[in-house]
């Protein structure tokens, strides 16, 4: 198991607390900060390692910087404390984007990063639980995470808890019948500390989700399993921060987050290849030049 | 006991021991809930839910979602019994047994109700014979079958308190008490429930109470058979199985699985590396079974004190 970074967590624990202070710009501020860095570690990580899923995890990092900039209730030096909120990453394949983060808070120290992928890692090209703190289950196959955030969420409402649980599906990943079964669940037993948020890049592995397995209507689909739904741009902080906020209807809540594949790098943006294609030594340096901008 | 007494013996469903157990247990400590795929009835619940209904979590005819909803449980500090017909549990629900469950370490305990032909002429669709082969293959995750009610009670007990994640075979097709005052389980750890000299039957489950009526068959010819219990198969009580290797110098196993990959074939890769020695494994071959009764189907491929009594002359005539 991966040991904090001290330092880094101790400035994660500070600045969450200023930002209550300092109000909504400077949270907005430090949401970008946090994701501008993330892409910057991600994109190194996989250029170094050869292999990663970068249009994907460019399609999150906006919804994990704002769950970890200014959302979750956690704590990197204590990442077992049980009131912790839980956060589960269901598109596995995004662990490079979620190994960024997580070091960026200080879960683990930065320079661990450079180890993605190597052997014997801690950092797997999938996240292991018992090998990376800040991770919830093991994710990967896909439709998995879903099921065992509700499993987190029914658990914190039978002990009377107040703590959170979210979990971030990949919009392709929704073609496995077990998310639905898992939408049925948290929909039956009312779990509105449950937040479900889609990473709607419209594009998965070998094609359009359109073309490949129609998703639309989504936002009916999950009202009609009894979710609050909110669709908001994937890539717009304040409307991504507004709209993790708690459920108001005692219905747990699905965000649809809009998002486009290998955003922040012109050339990956919306392309079904860079799916999981690996940057050239030159397209690392333009791509660096781009997000460094 | 001699072999007409256990014939005439009551015989008993370990599914009542396993929930009267669950619900004791679930008085002492409030983090155990129940998890069910509607399943409330043949899994015997249905007094866990008048008494804790809350804590009785139905996730309707889902496999996926009850195995993935266990793991989260766990993860929020509960004590999940995540409960279902075996072959639903374990063919529905292999991947997520895999990655959410053993992989992740989460303290599940997977209970496999009603498993090998226990649902007789329902069929092999219903039948869970290849629950052990598929579990078997799955790292770090104890396999554990119990034989008879006081030790279904020892093992459900156990698992709420290992700390780690558990596959528990929950019989249904009723067997006779093995005798014997009531003790804590104890994981890899077999039971030797006869000694003898000749050669040793290790046996699971349904199969260990036939066991030892084929040795009563086999001591009238001066054959001395010792039976042992091995109620875990993953991680196998090697030390026993080449204790009877060496001591007796041939081993039958018997379990009401296939033959690919359960007990027999645990037993046969420790014993063809360190002690070769004859052997027979007695299971259901690889194929589907006829339609029939649970019994029937025992009869039909041999799973009976007289087939293990034939197996055990085979291997000493033949080796």
């Amino acid at each position: 198991m991966l040991s904090v970074d001290v330092t880094r967590a101790e400035q994660f624990r500070i600045s969450r607390q200023r930002l209550a202070e300092r109000g909504r710009d400077a949270t907005l501020q430090a949401i970008e900060d946090l994701a501008r860095r993330v892409r910057l570690s991600d994109l190194e990580m996989i250029g170094r390692a050869r292999l990663g899923h970068i249009g994907g995890d460019f399609s999150v990092v906006d919804i994990l910087a704002t769950l970890y900039g200014a959302v979750l209730n956690v704590d990197p030096a204590r990442p077992d404390d049980p009131e912790r909120d839980r956060f589960v990453l269901s598109k596995g394949h995004s662990a490079g984007a979620l190994y960024a983060t997580l070091a960026h808070c200080g879960f683990f120290p930065l320079a661990e990063l450079e180890s993605f992928a190597q052997p014997l890692s801690a950092l797997n090209g999938h996240p292991n639980r018992t090998k990376v703190p800040g991770v919830e289950t093991n994710t990967g196959p896909l439709g998995h995470g879903f099921p065992v955030a509700v499993g987190c969420a029914l658990a914190a409402k039978l002990q009377g808890s107040r703590r959170r649980t979210f979990v971030v599906l990949g919009d392709g990943e929704l073609q496995e019948g077990s998310n639905w079964e898992a939408a049925m669940t948290a929909s039956h037993y009312d779990l509105a500390s449950l937040t479900a948020i889609v990473d709607r890049n419209r594009l998965q592995q070998g094609a359009r989700t359109e073309e490949t397995k129609q998703l639309e209507p989504l936002a009916d689909k999950w009202s009609s399993f009894g979710w609050e739904v909110r669709v908001v741009d994937g890539h717009e902080y304040a409307e991504l921060l507004s709209s993790l906020d708690p459920s108001s209807t005692g219905r747990p809540a699905c965000v649809i987050a809009n998002t486009v594949k290998g955003r922040g790098v012109s050339f990956m943006e919306d392309r079904v290849e860079w799916h999981h294609k690996v940057p050239t030594a030159e397209q690392v340096v333009a791509a660096r030049e781009e997000l460094s901008a | 006991m001699t072999r007409d007494q256990t014939l005439q013996a009551p015989t008993y469903d370990c599914r009542k021991a396993f929930a009267e157990e669950l619900l004791e247990m679930a008085r002492e400590d409030e983090r155990i809930v129940a998890v069910c795929n509607d399943s409330v009835g043949s899994s015997n619940l249905t007094s866990f839910r008048e008494e804790f209904p809350d804590r009785l979590i139905n996730v309707g005819i889902a496999e996926q979602d009850l195995v993935g909803v266990g793991a989260g449980l766990a993860n929020g500090g509960m004590i999940p019994f995540v409960s279902a017909a075996a072959p639903f549990l374990t063919g529905r629900a292999l991947e997520q047994i895999k990655a959410d469950v053993a992989y992740s370490r989460a303290r599940v305990v997977l209970c496999g109700q009603s498993p090998g032909m226990a649902y007789g002429e329902l069929g092999p669709t219903h039948h869970s014979i290849e629950d052990l082969s598929w579990i078997r293959a799955v790292a770090d995750l104890p396999i554990v079958v119990p034989a008879d009610p006081n030790e279904t009670r020892a093992v459900v007990r156990w698992a709420a308190t290992s700390g780690g994640p558990s596959y528990l075979r929950i019989g249904r097709h009723p067997v006779p008490a093995l005798g014997g005052e009531p003790r804590p389980f104890v994981l890899g750890r077999s039971t030797q429930v006869r000694p003898g000299r000749s050669a040793t039957v290790i046996a699971v489950g349904t199969l260990v109470s036939r066991a030892l009526d084929a040795a009563d068959l086999l001591s009238a010819e001066g054959i001395d058979l010792r039976v042992i219990n091995m109620s875990t198969i993953e991680p196998l009580d090697a030390e026993a199985v080449l204790r009877a290797a060496d001591e007796t110098g041939a081993v039958v196993t018997a379990e009401e699985a296939t033959t690919t990959g359960g007990l027999g074939a645990a037993v046969a890769t420790l014993l063809a590396q360190h002690r070769p020695v004859p052997m027979r494994i007695l299971g259901v071959p690889r194929q589907f079974a006829p339609t029939g009764s649970t019994d029937f189907l025992l009869d039909h491929f041999g799973l009976t004190a007289n087939g293990i009594a034939d197996a055990a002359r085979a291997v000493l005539r033949h080796g």
